[in-house]
């Protein structure tokens, strides 16, 4: 007979759930209001998911205050880990996702903002990814990590054409080739240290000083097959330009920074050890996938011939220029990872929300695809306001000073001076002027050519057939998080300095 | 106003480029040219406001950007950015007043006051990475301006343009990080202020990696040999003002940089590197005065001769001795004015016949006389006349170098000799003979506008040839400190005896009189 475990409540430490479960309740809101009165329009379950995230985020201001004066926090059986690298990236989960979720309050009718159940899918994805990343223990993290998938499958799916069905398959059985490849890394550090929290598997692996490297070797393998999947490491990628291409331009933007900056946490917790203990195997196959990650997918950027696949290979580079930080291993770079992906998701959200507003239902005979480059071509003639702000985002994405990303640019390859990784710093550098070519290819479509003729006559109204006052609000927070980026830089890096720095990153 | 007069002078085109966009288009030209006027008056006054006999750095602003990381913003100009600051302006100033009638130029004219903003930004900027940051965002307006109102391969020559610049300009970035690492640690704070590196002494072994990852930066900028192709291209399809500013002021963000920060920062590895680039140089200055001969368009034939004079620079700033470093920068100003008239001289043509090819033309001294007589003197002073502003530059260029090496020294004024050559041929096929060909008989002279441009440029050519003193004078004091401070931190002994030390001279100097 099973006696009763006796758990005093205090020492659940609750409160570090409190950040998960509030998009979990807003969810559940939703769909008990849709039960109550069917019918409502989509403003208002985005206003109820602004507002719950609103709360979400004080809750965070809540942990974040109690992390600066208490350090690392456990929770729940000690499975909740809230540190700092938990609560910056759950700051970034949290703002993201309240800035694309009014990309919802489109001018035109899409489909699946008519269902109450998109808005609390994505709420459910949310408190997915948050606590994927609050937590040191393999199998929650595991959890959290299919909610936020399942999720996110269904959420591309809803988008109901051709192309997003094939999007939302492929997404799904990449993603569930990837989470076999978790359980079974998961399973091989168990079978190794008979612990499933990461921290405990460190401590195990070190006091055995790594003596089955081999088998330490596999489960790293997985787990980098894992993460490569869901960070897109190419030879992993495949799958990431037909999803984006497949969902909607807002879907995609938020795609490339959220799960991303989730994967890259949990990434960044299972490897640092692994780094530091010196296995120069490990760090030689993270070399090879930094660089081979950066360099293909520019390479493969350069010849897209749609602007939303251009972003996706784009977005896969950046991937692998982060995963650098992951690979030097410093307080410096992890805090350049944090930096970099902020003022990168300022930008992101600008460029997908240009797509998105310029978004057609019916596509000219001259357009093959969606975003095509030739949909752009004179833009400047037709609605230059536009092109210019278009053309931002595209400088900021090169890593032009003085916009946003340049600053995440300049600290990342500093931080790989710093730790004496100065070919990779070259590489890194080459590699943004090879980006440079397809940005500027887009600008070379929008300023010097000369516009189609349909668009001239009405006006270049096409670019912004999509627009309502909310996109173009989100559209301004994006050009000020990227033209006055400088301006809050010392704060933001010396916050997300300190959090990681106690963190012990 | 004085103390921020430099972030006045850095944005107030920007700024008025901005507001710009309010403008009805037909009173654009007005409003561009009320703008640049303003900004050079400006820049004028920052001169008249300037301290001839003070070698350091004046009218310094300095405000914390990113304390942690030890970015700030920090300018001040000294005798060496000062005249390049003026004539950036007044070339801003004379571009617009001259424009000719073109499509959209309401968007010209913005393109035109934003790429002041970050030309200025460039030669006031004291702090690497602010420098950094204008020197890149001139590419941005320059793409635009050749690419969407040059020739016919303007896409080409602009995307060219750009990835040039771009990829050497990232390689220069991850220089300054490392500068500022070493920064970091002899001192434990990081900075990317130039005057907190200028104390910091390298081993050599360190000064010749960052040397080179600055050297490709600068030459690509320049450009050298053999980095150079893009700006055939450049200048060829550009319209007339963006390759009068090309050659005017954005090379020189090149060269400048050689000075500011290549020669200061790594005394010895420029000592090191001194006779490669010096024979780049050479190469530069010979082979691209014979490509000049090749050529049949007229544009092409001033593009290649900027070339080869920029080499004269180079050598100049790499004589490493006041004469030398002086003459450099005041053949940069000469330089300026002499291919930016030139390049402008190209465009009156142009904008005429809407050709550059020399054989469609011929004896147009008979149907132009005001036009080739402008041309004339103008091309004289490009070869290199007496009493004209190049001589001045060149000729202490290469007397600097001289003391360095008599042979190369040599060899470069052979090569103005060659420029003499194909710059003679030029003017000879276009203004010489009958007039062959029917299209050139009622062409018209120059007009007003263009005088406009035109007849304080062959002023300034003049004045500054006969009398350099007023500039001469400033750029020599700063220019006293940098070679001083590089002979102080110098370490090898080579480098130690090439560069000369001023301060010993002066000493010298007095002592020689109280013998007398």
């Amino acid at each position: 007979m099973l006696s009763l475990a006796n758990v005093s409540l205090e020492s659940l430490n609750l409160i570090t759930l409190a950040p998960m479960l509030i998009p979990v309740i807003g969810a559940l809101f939703i769909l008990v209001l849709d039960i109550i009165k069917g019918g409502l329009d989509k403003s208002l379950y985005v206003v109820i998911s602004i507002l719950f995230l609103a709360l979400d985020f004080g809750a965070l201001l809540e942990s974040a205050g109690a992390f600066s004066k208490d350090g690392i926090m456990l929770g729940v059986f000690d499975v909740m880990l809230i540190d700092g690298l938990a609560i910056i990236s759950q700051f970034i989960i949290v703002v993201t996702s309240m800035l694309f979720i009014p990309l919802a309050l489109t001018n035109k009718r899409f489909h699946e903002f008519s269902y109450p159940e998109f808005f609390a899918l994505f709420l459910f994805m949310i408190s997915g990814f948050q606590f994927m990343v609050a937590s040191d223990n393999l199998i929650l993290i595991f959890v959290g990590l299919e909610t936020a998938s399942l999720a996110l499958y269904t959420l591309i799916a809803m988008h109901n054409r051709d192309k997003s069905f094939e999007a939302a398959i492929k997404y799904f059985t990449m993603g569930a080739l990837a989470a076999g490849f978790y359980s079974f890394g998961s399973m091989v550090f168990y079978a190794l240290t008979g612990s499933i929290e990461i921290n405990q598997i460190a401590a195990v692996l070190e006091a055995n000083n790594y003596t089955d490297i081999g088998f330490v070797l596999i489960g790293v393998v997985m787990m980098l097959g894992s993460f490569g999947f869901k960070l897109s490491v190419v030879p992993f990628h495949t799958w990431t330009p037909d999803v984006y291409e497949g969902s909607s331009a807002a879907m995609a933007g938020y795609m490339s920074i959220v799960p991303k900056i989730a994967a890259f946490v949990v990434a960044m917790r299972l490897f640092e050890f692994l780094i530091h203990a010196n296995i120069v195997w490990l760090e030689v196959v993270l070399y090879a996938l930094v660089v081979i990650t950066m360099t293909a997918a520019n390479i493969w950027a350069l010849v897209q011939s749609d602007v939303k696949r251009m972003l996706a290979y784009s977005s896969i580079s950046h991937a692998g220029f982060v995963m650098a930080a992951i690979l030097i291993g410093t307080t410096q770079s992890n805090s350049a990872l944090f930096l970099y992906w902020i003022l990168f998701s300022f930008t992101n959200l600008g460029a997908f929300s240009m797509l998105w507003i310029s978004r057609q239902k019916e596509l000219p005979g001259y357009q093959k695809t969606d975003h095509s480059f030739e949909k752009f071509s004179g833009m400047i003639k037709t609605s230059p306001m536009a092109a210019i702000v278009m053309g931002l985002f595209m400088l900021s994405l090169a890593g032009l000073p003085p916009f946003a990303l340049f600053w995440g640019k300049i600290y990342m390859i500093s931080s790989a001076v710093t730790s004496g990784y100065t070919v990779l710093a070259l590489i890194m550098a080459l590699n943004s002027a090879i980006a440079g070519y397809y940005y500027i290819k887009l600008i070379v479509f929008m300023f010097m050519k000369d516009p189609i003729e349909s668009n001239i006559d009405n006006n270049g109204e096409l670019y912004v057939a999509n627009a309502t006052t909310g996109l173009k609000t989100i559209i301004g927070f994006a050009i000020i998080g990227t033209v006055f980026a400088f301006l809050a830089l010392d704060s933001l890096l010396e916050f997300v300095t300190a959090f990681v720095y106690n963190s012990g990153y | 106003m004085l103390d921020h007069i430099l972030s006045i002078l850095i944005f107030f085109p920007a700024f008025a480029g901005i507001m710009g966009f309010m403008i009805n288009k037909d009173s654009m030209r007005a409003y561009g040219t009320a703008v640049a006027v303003i900004e050079f008056a400006l820049s004028l006054w920052l001169w008249f406001a300037f301290d001839n006999n003070v070698s350091g750095m004046q009218f310094m602003e300095h405000i914390a950007l990113v304390p942690s990381f030890g970015i700030n913003y920090i300018l001040g100009v000294d005798g060496i950015s000062l005249f390049i600051i003026i004539m950036a302006s007044f070339f801003t100033m004379i571009g617009i007043a001259s424009l000719s009638p073109t499509h959209s130029i309401k968007n010209m004219i913005i393109t035109l006051l934003f790429l002041q903003m970050t030309m200025i930004g460039v030669f006031a900027a004291l702090d690497a990475i602010i420098f950094y940051v204008f020197w890149e965002l001139s590419l941005v307006p320059m793409l635009y301006l050749i690419g969407a109102w040059g020739g016919p391969l303007r896409i080409y020559a602009s995307v060219k343009f750009f990835l040039y610049t771009f990829t050497g300009s990232l390689i220069m970035l991850v220089g300054m990080l490392f500068m500022a690492y070493f920064f970091y640690q002899a001192t434990g704070v990081w900075s990317f202020a130039i005057l907190d590196w200028y104390r910091l002494v390298l081993p050599e072994s360190f000064q010749l990696w960052l040397f080179a990852a600055f050297f490709i930066g600068f030459a690509i900028k320049v450009p050298m040999f053999p980095f150079h192709t893009w700006l055939p291209y450049a200048h060829g399809q550009a319209p007339t003002i963006g390759s009068v500013i090309l050659a005017a002021v954005l090379l020189k963000m090149g060269t400048y940089a050689f000075i500011r920060f290549s020669l200061p920062l790594f005394p010895d590895a420029s000592v090191f590197f001194m006779f490669p680039i010096a024979i780049i140089a050479i190469i530069m200055i010979i082979y691209t005065a014979m490509i000049a001969y090749a050529q049949k368009d007229i544009k092409q034939v001033v593009a290649y001769s900027s070339v080869s004079h920029m080499g004269v620079i180079i050598l100049g700033t790499f004589a490493l001795n006041v004469e030398g470093i002086s003459g450099s920068i005041f053949l940069m100003i000469a330089h300026g004015v002499v291919s930016g008239a030139l390049f402008l001289l190209v465009g009156v043509i142009y904008d005429r016949r809407h050709t550059k090819l020399m054989s469609e033309f011929g004896g147009l001294a008979h149907v132009m006389p005001r036009y080739a007589t402008i041309f004339g003197l103008m091309l004289m002073a490009s070869v290199g006349m007496p009493l004209t502003i190049n001589f001045v530059g060149e000729f202490l260029s290469l007397l600097g170098f001289y003391q360095q090496s008599h042979i190369l020294t040599l060899l470069a004024g052979i090569a103005i000799v060659v420029g003499a050559i194909y710059m003679l041929t030029a003017f000879k096929k276009i203004f010489f003979g009958e007039v062959t060909n029917e299209k050139n008989k009622n062409l018209p002279d120059v007009s007003k506008r263009e005088l406009l441009a035109l007849i304080p440029l062959s002023i300034i050519t003049v004045w500054l040839g006969i009398y350099p003193k007023p500039i001469l004078d400033p750029i020599n004091n700063s220019v006293e400190a940098v070679v001083q401070l590089m002979h102080n931190k110098a370490t090898s002994p080579e480098a130690k005896m090439r560069i000369p030390n001023v301060s010993g001279l002066v000493i010298t100097k007095t002592a020689t009189k109280e013998a007398h």
